[in-house]
């Protein structure tokens, strides 16, 4: 095998140092009834040439986003990639390393850690990040379990235009735990949520309400009111959000936010058909960093008194506290995070700016574009990040396969999710005005 | 007093007004933000990030990256983390266009290649561990633990037997699977282990009843051992009406050779990131894919991919308990072990498995007459020393050889774990290394024995070569710095 440097000599040489006569040997602890006596019935072996061939084959029968130009979102975007990233963090020293148990030889990945929590921090409000998560949902299933823990509560406030995936996701760790869910909807004209209209919650036994920042539907939400509700009944306010959204929005910090958690795959990660990318995890005060769940960095100084960086506040993790632990994450998304934070650093101050304006910019041009149409129209009123739903009475599937054959993605049909003859679409800076143009005219042909 | 600093940090080399990045100008008609964004929602000052070039950025990294040990520098020897050699092709088929840049939400034909790779990776893991079912959802072993544990619980409940809530768990166990067990609400019953290292069966009868939801293994153990009670282990549960779990962190040792689902097992979680080459990442991405038997299949995580003729598909299970994820799990993470999976074919996994017990067993070989050998038996793909000799007749700790391997240009092995061995010292040197440099770390570790008897100091100071000495943990914690600040 090619990965396999050990020559028929050495191997010899090794079993006459331990004493047997054959490999096989050193499995007698297996009992006999269970070992394999067949090979294992996988596909031959294949050289690189032939992996290179077959991979080819297989990714040809995709429709990658660099050749067509796509329009979906929901909770995956195409926002442009800086080539210097792939560069940097596939670097063998970061790909190859793995959580910095030793902290004098991975200042690397700790340092980089400690920036991508000074970034995170910075785009947020909150005054301290973990080291990554998951991704968004299971961050946000996270973030309602801490605030249970917090607040010693079991109950649960979730809007009704959280992202239908994130919320399964945050139903299944919470049931799990026994922690009651109760659901806030929204308004059928506006698509916003109104905690205070909401009738039947039991706002006295909430840990927390969540509010997502654009909600699914891709407007944005007024946090004023759920501020107002957490605060008059002691719940935290944990708001998932869009990161690069915060270029222009006000940071949660800034809002009330307690806790603050989000999907990072727009800072720079490839879509990778929905992983892997990154959650993001921040929150603020000593009680509740306290309470964070996964891996944090922290600065010190070493015998020398140099500046160095260590996992720290430790005790809450399960390799120490096993049952008691926060949460049982070990493996984190630590490549992912170090992307996001060169995205961020690349981008900078103003390049980031940059890229939610123009996602703004573009997103508004589409929607005014699509708007134009006979038969289209705005399915909520409220005002819109980088998506939006349009609806119509339209077959949005057969619409999505004749544009898939002119090289286009349409929009995310949401009848899956409960929303028939509407669409969800999404515009990123990466697309251009051109591109825009020619998908509405495309678009106007096939459903007139 | 000024801090030495090893590297700035990107915020320090930061300065007004530069900027490393540059979008097309804008093409739209432009509209005034206040127009599409009520003002009071918006910020009034950017976030402080950093102000840098595209050069700085390249250079800051690049600095980083030198201070950093991983497989592709040195010997990695990190016990149950199977630190093996990550294949380069594996990066770059998964980074084709076709791969990196599709979206989870496309139409379903004009994403066959994905579903094809994601249905065969489930049927190979199937083949590989001897069970039925698989998802690809978790992103990492943990929440492979949760996920199959949540599995296990649907299952009781679906039986009218909810009431089962104690999960066993041995001493010598993994943090994360009692961390596990709390995040489903089950309660963990501990198991010793007995002389041998292996789980104590006649312990193991008085525990379990009509309360069991089942038994978490990792087999071969934490300790590098293969329980060879298994299958009376397996009896036990099972006739107690409980389902085995099998904690994959040390498959490395088995492919080809024996399947948890002919052990007994129910449930296995993989950690592909080990046993199946992906690389770490500093700590991520993993992905902790479950596969179950037959009868757990109804309730894995939604959706999972079918074939219906020439055709691939997603369907959710009948009874799936959900989604533990969004999307389809850490996809490029798994495209990478699918990779290496066909990279070996069959023999080829059995090769690497029976390569990396040989390599560990050399090893033990030759240290066990300098370091105590917690369990003198065949071990599997690693083992476990203790550091007491030291620490009893000279006062070098297992930490301060952990600190000394570094000098010499090693990572560590995993110390102070598994706990039921004092002063642990684990040590997986996988099948990937070349004879040469099990050689050579032997002699280093050997010489530092050496060290601890006529230099005890030299070791209980290190690391002395390092970029940075030993670092004030406990000040970090006690004074937690999470983040920079301006001056």
């Amino acid at each position: 095998m090619r990965y396999l440097p050990l020559t028929k000599e050495e191997r010899q040489e090794m079993l006459e140092t331990i004493g047997v006569d054959k490999v096989d040997d050193l499995f007698t602890a297996i009992p006999k009834e269970i070992r394999l006596h067949a090979d294992l019935d996988l596909p031959a072996p294949l050289s690189e040439a032939e992996l290179v061939r077959h991979f080819s084959e297989l990714a040809s029968k995709n429709n990658d986003l660099q050749s067509s130009v796509s329009f979906l979102g929901a909770g995956s975007y195409d926002h442009l990639i800086p080539s210097v990233i792939k560069h940097l963090a596939g670097r063998g020293e970061f790909l190859t390393a793995y959580t910095p148990y030793q902290p004098e030889i991975t200042q690397g990945v700790l340092q980089s850690i400690f920036e991508y929590q000074t970034l995170i921090c910075e785009l947020t409000g909150m005054e301290a990040s973990n080291a990554s998560m998951y991704d968004g949902a299971s961050a946000l299933a996270e973030a309602a379990l801490m605030a249970c823990a917090a607040t010693r509560r079991e109950l649960v406030v979730l809007p009704a235009s959280l992202h239908p995936e994130w919320r399964d996701v945050v139903r299944l760790y919470l049931e799990s735990q026994n922690v009651s869910i109760a659901y806030l909807p929204y308004d059928e004209a506006t698509g916003l949520v109104d905690p205070e209209s909401a009738e039947g919650i039991s706002w006295s036994e909430a840990a927390c309400v969540v509010v997502q920042q654009p909600n699914f539907f891709g407007l944005l939400e007024n946090i004023a009111p759920f501020k107002k509700v957490a605060e008059e009944h002691g719940a935290l306010l944990v708001m998932a959000v869009d990161p690069i959204s915060l270029s222009l929005l006000k940071s949660p910090g800034e809002l009330g936010a307690h806790i603050v958690v989000g999907d990072g795959q727009s800072l720079g990660n490839s879509m990778g058909f929905g992983g892997p990318s990154l959650g993001f995890f921040a929150t603020t005060g000593t009680k509740l960093i306290r309470r964070m769940p996964g891996r944090v960095v922290g600065e010190t100084v070493d015998t020398d008194g140099t500046r160095g960086f260590v996992l720290t506040l430790q005790t809450r993790e399960q390799h120490i506290r096993r049952e008691k632990a926060t949460s049982n994450i070990c493996s984190n998304q630590a490549l992912n995070a170090l992307m996001a934070a060169i995205y961020l650093s690349v981008t900078g101050k103003e390049g980031f700016r940059d890229v939610g304006y123009q996602s703004l910019q573009k997103a508004n041009y589409l929607k005014k574009r699509l708007l134009e149409i006979e038969g289209l129209s705005s399915r909520f009123s409220a005002p819109s990040f980088r998506e939006f739903v349009i609806q119509g009475s339209v077959d949005w599937d057969e619409v999505n396969i004749r544009l898939a054959e002119h090289g286009f993605v349409g929009g995310l049909p949401l009848a899956r999710f409960g929303l028939p003859e509407s669409v969800l679409f999404s515009v990123t800076e990466a697309r251009t005005k051109e591109e825009i143009d020619s998908f509405v005219n495309l678009l106007r042909g096939l459903i007139s | 007093m000024t801090t030495r600093k090893l590297v700035p940090l990107i915020f320090e080399r930061s300065t007004p007004g530069r900027r490393g990045y540059r979008l097309p100008d804008l093409d739209v008609p432009e509209v005034p933000v206040t127009e599409l964004i009520p003002s009071d929602f918006l910020r009034e000052e950017a976030p402080a990030l950093p102000e840098v070039s595209e050069l700085e950025v390249v250079r800051h990294y690049t600095q980083l990256s030198r201070l950093n040990h991983g497989v592709d520098v040195g010997f990695y020897p990190l016990g149950s983390c199977t630190m093996k050699y990550n294949p380069r092709v594996n990066e770059d088929v998964t980074s084709l266009p076709g791969f990196a840049t599709i979206h989870p939400y496309q139409p379903e034909e004009t994403v066959q290649g994905a579903l094809e790779l994601m249905y065969n990776l489930g049927q190979y893991l199937a083949v590989i561990s001897g069970l039925d079912a698989t998802t690809l959802q978790p992103a990492a072993g943990a929440h492979g633990e949760l996920t199959g544990l949540m599995v296990i619980k649907a299952y009781h409940a679906h039986r009218g037997e909810g009431h089962r809530n104690e999960m066993i768990i041995p001493d010598s166990a993994h943090g994360t699977n009692p961390a596990s067990c709390a995040m489903v609400g089950y309660k963990v019953v501990e198991v010793p282990s007995d002389e041998r290292g292996g789980v104590d069966v006649e312990a193991l009868k008085g525990l379990v009843g009509p309360n069991t939801a089942g038994l978490m293994l990792t087999n071969p153990n934490t300790l590098g051992l293969f329980d060879e009670n298994i299958c009376e282990i397996a009896k036990l549960v099972h006739d107690a009406g409980g389902l085995l779990y099998y904690d994959g962190a040390n498959a490395n040792a088995i492919m080809g050779i024996a399947r948890p689902g002919d052990m007994g097992f129910d449930v296995v979680h993989f950690n592909l990131h080990k046993t199946f080459s992906t690389p770490h990442g500093g700590g991520g991405p993993g992905a902790g894919p479950i596969v179950v038997c037959k009868e757990l299949a109804q309730f894995l995580p939604g959706p999972v991919v079918e074939k219906r003729d020439d055709r691939y598909t997603f369907v959710t299970p009948e009874n799936s308990i959900g989604r533990v994820r969004s999307f389809y799990g850490n996809f490029l993470v798994y495209a990478r072990a699918y990779a290496y999976i066909r990279s070996h074919g069959g023999k080829g996994l059995k090769e690497v498995s029976e390569t990396a017990v040989l390599h560990a067993n050399y090893m033990m070989h030759k240290l066990k007459d300098v370091y105590q050998l917690a369990y003198d038996r065949t071990c599997m793909h690693e083992f476990v020393l203790s550091g007491n000799w030291q620490k009893d007749k000279y006062g070098v700790r297992t930490l301060d050889i952990a600190k000394r391997l570094l000098d010499y240009g090693y990572h560590a092995p995993t110390v102070y774990f598994p706990m039921v061995v004092d002063e642990a010292i684990m040590i997986e040197p996988t099948e990937t290394e070349p004879k040469s440099t099990l050689d050579e770390f032997i002699e280093v570790m050997r010489t530092i024995a050496q060290e601890a008897k006529e230099t005890p100091e030299l070791v209980t100071s290190a690391p002395h070569s390092t970029p940075l000495k030993r670092l004030d943990e406990s000040r970090a914690a006690r004074h937690p710095v999470l983040r920079w600040e301006k001056a």
